[in-house]
């Protein structure tokens, strides 16, 4: 025997379930109760830099879009700050770069607006490419996955990014980057995300 | 600037893993490929902050959130408290606590649940809260009943409230589901039962609590939560102690 260390443990996650919507985007179950609703506005009005839209859908392993999926976006802002005490300065007024959206429930699209954010401080050397970081849970999810989004007009940073160069299949790599297009002046990047085949999105222990 | 402090690893041996057979959905759902284990940068070790002006004070009284004025859901009032602490035991003060379930009688107010029980007009289902300088929060609500769901034919939910954490980092982001002590149903539960370690379970197993009850009023179950901890400071080659 020996001394105990006495640290906690973590609760153990359990599935978001089909129902999920209830209690995270109540409007989507069919009824108003709260005042607001929390994370549909990711920037606020007042947020610098270039306005996007991200839109995708989550695919399963038998290659059919999921119905059920709700999906929290996280992001520094075009100059690269976190709206968080350790996140590098101060934000825009209304800028909190935290969204959450939920799947279309006849086609399993999910879209978010915001502006684009800017390269972050990278944990040991160098700076990360402007990327949101995207957590997804699901009936049918045990833990929630983490993964991120980077942008495919961001060649030379993605390049360098400590993140990306970490994920040893360069092929793999390619399932993280958004694809840009432009929408009748509108800027749109595609993310879909794949659970399972050879295309299956990279997600990250973080 | 010195690098972020990282949180504790997480321990996935707590955790279910992705592919559960038991629970069908889940084998769809999984990744086949091993999850990439990174580092925490300051993409994770930050996250969103809220405050009071988001949410209302009623928002955690799920007995009347919801209810026509004067009136009240059916079933088994309940009080939900506790404590949301890290893994060094530290409580996590003024974080985000959002809930969720069925009414008494085991039915969701969701437009895609057709379960033959009735809906409740006085019960909405949904509330949250900020756990306070403590850590400490609490719900009132009442007790949900048990639902059949589409698994095996004959698989039963026990009685349970879903429960959305965040914490002060994107890192410890956390859904779960909170059980009540002495339910036959809970180790019988496919859903439940992706969690390979028996311990783990049993932190998610609210106990009664009498000393929290109100009298003649409403009955109380404890259940605290645990986010993942991390380190005071990390120094180049060298961690300081916690
Ligand atoms: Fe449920």
């Amino acid at each position: 025997m020996s001394q105990d260390l006495n640290y906690l443990k973590e609760t153990p996650s359990q599935t978001a379930g089909p129902y999920v919507h209830i209690g995270l985007a109540p409007g989507a179950a069919g009824f108003d109760i709260y005042r607001q609703e929390l994370g549909w506005d990711i920037c606020g009005p007042n947020a610098k830099g270039e306005r996007i839209r991200i839109e995708g859908v989550v695919i399963d392993g038998t290659g059919s879009p999921i119905k059920d999926v709700l999906l929290e976006a996280w992001q520094a802002n075009a100059a690269g700050i976190y709206s968080h005490p350790e996140g590098g300065g101060d934000v825009e007024e209304g800028f909190r770069g935290w969204g959450r959206v939920i799947t279309d429930f006849e086609t399993g699209e999910w879209g978010f607006d915001t502006v684009k954010p800017g390269a972050t401080r990278g944990r040991n050397v160098g700076m990360q490419a402007p990327h949101i970081n995207l957590w997804i849970v699901a009936r049918g999810i045990n833990v929630g996955l983490n993964t991120r989004i980077y942008f495919d007009d961001e060649m030379d940073a993605n390049a360098a990014d400590p993140v990306l160069n970490l994920i040893e299949w360069e092929r793999r790599r390619a399932t993280l980057i958004a694809k840009r297009t432009d929408r009748d002046g509108q800027i749109v990047y595609r993310f879909d995300v794949r659970m399972q085949s050879e295309d299956e999105t990279v997600f990250f222990d973080i | 600037m010195s690098k972020p402090a990282e949180f504790y690893q997480r321990d996935r041996e707590r955790h279910p893993p992705a592919l559960t057979p038991g629970y069908k959905t889940s084998v769809a759902r999984s990744p086949r490929y091993a999850l990439i284990s990174l580092q925490n940068s300051v993409s994770e070790v930050t996250g969103p902050v809220f405050g009071h002006a988001d949410i209302d004070p009623i928002d955690n009284d799920l007995l009347s959130n919801y209810a026509q004025p004067d009136q009240s859901p059916i079933g088994e009032r309940i009080i939900i408290h506790g404590r949301v602490l890290d893994e060094n035991a530290r409580p996590v003060p003024n974080t985000l606590v959002e809930i969720w379930q069925a009414n008494a009688g085991g039915r969701y107010r969701h437009k895609k649940d057709t379960y033959l029980a009735p809906i409740d007009p006085n019960f909405g289902g949904c509330g949250r809260t900020m756990t306070d300088e403590n850590g400490y929060y609490y719900f009132r609500t009442v007790k949900p009943g048990a639902y059949p769901w589409r698994n095996l034919v004959n698989n039963w939910r026990p009685a349970h409230i879903h429960l959305s954490i965040f914490g002060s980092g994107f890192a410890q982001r956390l859904i779960t589901q909170l059980y009540f002590e002495g339910d036959p149903l809970i180790h019988k539960c496919p859903i439940v039962n992706t969690i390979p370690d028996p311990d783990a379970i049993a932190q998610l197993i609210a106990r009664l609590d009498l000393n929290a009850t109100i009298p003649l009023d409403t009955i109380a179950y404890k259940f605290d939560i645990v986010l993942r901890g991390r380190r005071s400071t990390l120094f180049e080659n060298r961690l300081e102690g916690n």
